[in-house]
């Protein structure tokens, strides 16, 4: 079942355009990665379809609701309920603990303090990283922290997770790990994931992938063409 | 692929019968090209003829395989040798699909090769998909990440290539065709 769709997306950033026209739709529990070169505009996408940004035209419909004509505070608070977002890096607060970062999505949505901390202590250890619980993230590696950034993020079980290259700042291998327990949880929860990626290798742990070249969908997963760029060194 | 450096090296790890060595084979490296009963004991059979292997045990005429194989001391060095000498890290680039869209750029014309650089491109974002859903299933071994991981490097690294060469393909048929 569609959960999310965008139709005929367009944003520009001043003069200079990043989508030019995307329609797209995200059922529950799918896994999409979006992918193309630099500047083809997927993390402005990702912004738009998380509600972060607001398109220029087009629509962007959650569970049959215009999301692009709610009020900030209501993108937000939707933000902290049914959608998670993960980021490259930079996201957790560096004075609090893994535990209490995790738990930070929880406290601002109402769950008492105790509730918090038993829920983000079941995530750290679901991302294997129970033992950094009362760790502040500048003692741990950056796998770690990734895991603990993930942990937050699905600490709240959104519907959608919306992953702008999550294991773009780490090495293969913590990469590999960050994201194969991503994949793994998201599919027990039948958590729907946007994937940003730049990297063919991360763009195949999704169920299909969009790829955009100059804010405009080149073709969607192994069937369908359009017209190819090209001619420029 | 040396298949004999192979099977002396699995023959390192112990005394094995023909069968033996097949299914250690298929054990340590899966996702390799199939190889045949015939060939294992064809190549066993060469082992033996050059003293690094011997065996044990009647000599296999028909019926079931009671002939057991052991590395003997030169084999043993054969296999250190192997193992010490560095494989020349790619002398060539014959890969296929280089030459094929060579090939479509010489004989045909921009369109033709960049629509098999676009079905090439599918077929490989296929396969990486099918690895990667084999090293994250819940029940796989340590031998099929790293020859999964093997090859996903490749793929990942002909996606780049490809990547890149539909963007220059316009350029590139110009050089070609001056």
């Amino acid at each position: 079942m569609t959960q999310l769709q965008a139709r005929g997306l367009v944003k520009s950033y001043g003069p200079t355009p990043a989508l030019r026209g995307i329609t797209l739709d995200i059922d529950e529990g799918e896994i999409v990665a979006v992918t193309g070169p630099s500047g083809c505009g997927k993390s402005t996408l990702l912004h738009c379809l998380a509600g972060i940004l607001r398109p220029d035209a087009g629509e962007v419909s959650w569970r049959g609701h215009r999301l692009d004509t709610w009020s900030e505070a209501a993108r937000s608070r939707l933000r902290r309920t049914d959608f998670g977002v993960l980021f490259q890096f930079g996201q957790l607060v560096p004075e609090l603990t893994a535990a209490e970062n995790v738990a930070l999505p929880l406290l601002l949505a109402g769950t008492g303090r105790r509730a918090a901390r038993t829920a983000a202590l079941t995530w750290l250890e679901r991302l294997s990283v129970a033992e950094c619980a009362d760790v502040r993230p500048g003692e741990m590696s950056g796998g770690q922290q990734q895991r603990c950034a993930t942990a937050r993020a699905l600490v709240t079980e959104p519907r959608v997770l919306f992953a702008d290259e999550p294991t773009g700042a780490l090495d293969t291998l913590a990469g590999e790990q960050v994201l194969t327990q991503l994949v793994r949880l998201a599919r027990e929860h039948r958590t729907s994931v946007v994937l940003v990626t730049h990297e063919p290798r991360i763009a195949a742990y999704a169920d299909r992938e969009v790829v955009l070249r100059d804010g405009v969908i080149d073709h969607t997963g192994l069937g369908l063409d359009a017209p190819l760029a090209g001619g420029s060194r | 692929m040396s298949t004999p450096h192979l099977l002396l090296g699995l023959l390192a790890t112990g005394t094995m019968h023909g069968y033996e060595l097949k299914r250690a084979h298929d054990t340590r490296l899966p996702q390799a090209r199939p190889l045949a009963f015939g060939q294992v004991y064809a190549t066993l059979g060469r082992l033996l003829r050059d003293g690094l292997v011997a065996s044990t045990g009647p000599e296999r005429l028909a019926g079931p395989d009671r002939t057991a194989y052991t590395l003997t001391e030169q084999g043993r060095a054969t296999l250190d040798q192997w193992l010490s000498s560095v494989e020349p890290p790619m002398p060539y680039v014959n890969s296929p699909l280089f030459a094929k869209v060579v090939v479509a750029l010489l004989v045909a014309d921009v369109d033709r090769a960049r629509a098999y650089l676009v079905a090439q491109r599918r077929a490989h974002t296929e396969r990486l998909r099918e690895l990667t859903a084999l090293k994250t299933a819940p029940s796989v071994t340590v031998d099929d990440i790293v020859a999964a991981d093997y090859a996903i490097a490749h793929l990942d690294a002909d996606l780049r290539w490809l990547h890149t060469t539909l963007d220059r393909v316009a350029d590139w048929h110009r050089e070609v065709h001056p």
